[in-house]
């Protein structure tokens, strides 16, 4: 009997808006619980898609309104792993940021209204990757299902 | 954005009824937070219960809406289901609030 890494893909689409990245994530997640995806890995799913796609909207597509968007699913038994499509800006320095932790012992003013993203996304992920072609940018999101954070 | 705000003693409560605080409404939920804060008492609570999901562009709108109460004046966060509790931890957040399990026990404490 072969073991396939990946037992179950799906691709879904959709528009860098912020009402259809909702609809989107909603849609997602039901589909990763049909696949009895664990409930964790599906929030945290929800978390790091929510966050990348918001990057898309804001970033690749800052010049234009409701640019495409294709995410792609894959289901293994030890992890997820999603591909996200877009044929926008491309990542400055073609460089993920790092996501550093952010300093909270600060005073109120000085309090961090953003930065929150990348933090999430490095912390939910175990791997991530950019490529960057003619056609726009390919980030691959790799998430473990037995993950406990 | 759905917000509700009753005052208990010296606490203003404000529910969110809503089940996410996204990139959808994070500007709308500051304005009316904005709205509901700017008068009355110093002390406002934050009731998260109903609130399932939360992504930065949220998270960044409850820190706003404590920075723009200003200084002297507090906000507490109250009933974080597991989702929004998991990115205040994530982030380190959850040591900028003080956090409450559930709204019935401050109220009691509130009322005296």
């Amino acid at each position: 009997m072969t073991h396939l890494r990946f037992s179950h893909q799906f691709t879904m689409s959709s528009l860098a808006s912020n009402d259809e990245v909702r609809i989107l994530l909603r849609r997602l997640r039901e589909r990763l619980s049909e696949f009895g995806v664990p409930e964790h890995t599906c929030a945290s799913s929800e978390t790091v898609l929510a966050e990348a796609l918001n990057n898309i909207t804001e970033h690749a597509y800052a010049d234009q309104e409701d640019g495409p968007i294709e995410v792609s699913t894959e289901i293994g038994s030890s992890n997820v792993r999603f591909t996200l499509c877009d044929r926008g800006l491309p990542i400055p320095g073609a460089r993920l940021p790092r996501g550093k932790p952010l300093d909270t012992d600060v005073s109120l003013e000085d309090l961090p209204e953003g930065g929150f993203g990348w933090l999430l996304i490095r912390d939910l992920t175990s791997s991530v990757i950019y490529d960057r072609d003619e056609d726009g940018n390919r980030l691959t999101l790799t998430l473990p299902t037995d993950n406990t954070v | 954005m759905d917000l509700h705000s009753t005052t208990h003693g010296t606490l203003n409560i404000v529910s969110v009824n809503a089940e996410r605080i996204d990139a959808s409404v994070a500007i709308q939920f500051k304005d009316a937070m904005r709205a509901l804060t700017e008068d009355g008492p110093d002390h406002v609570v934050l009731d998260l219960g109903q609130v399932r999901f939360i992504d930065s562009s949220g998270l960044g709108a409850i820190v706003a809406s404590m920075k723009q109460m200003g200084k002297g004046r507090k906000l507490d966060l109250a009933a974080l289901t597991p989702d929004v509790d998991k990115v205040f931890r994530l982030t380190r957040m959850d040591s900028v609030f003080d956090i409450h399990a559930d709204v019935s026990g401050i109220k009691m404490r509130a009322a005296g």
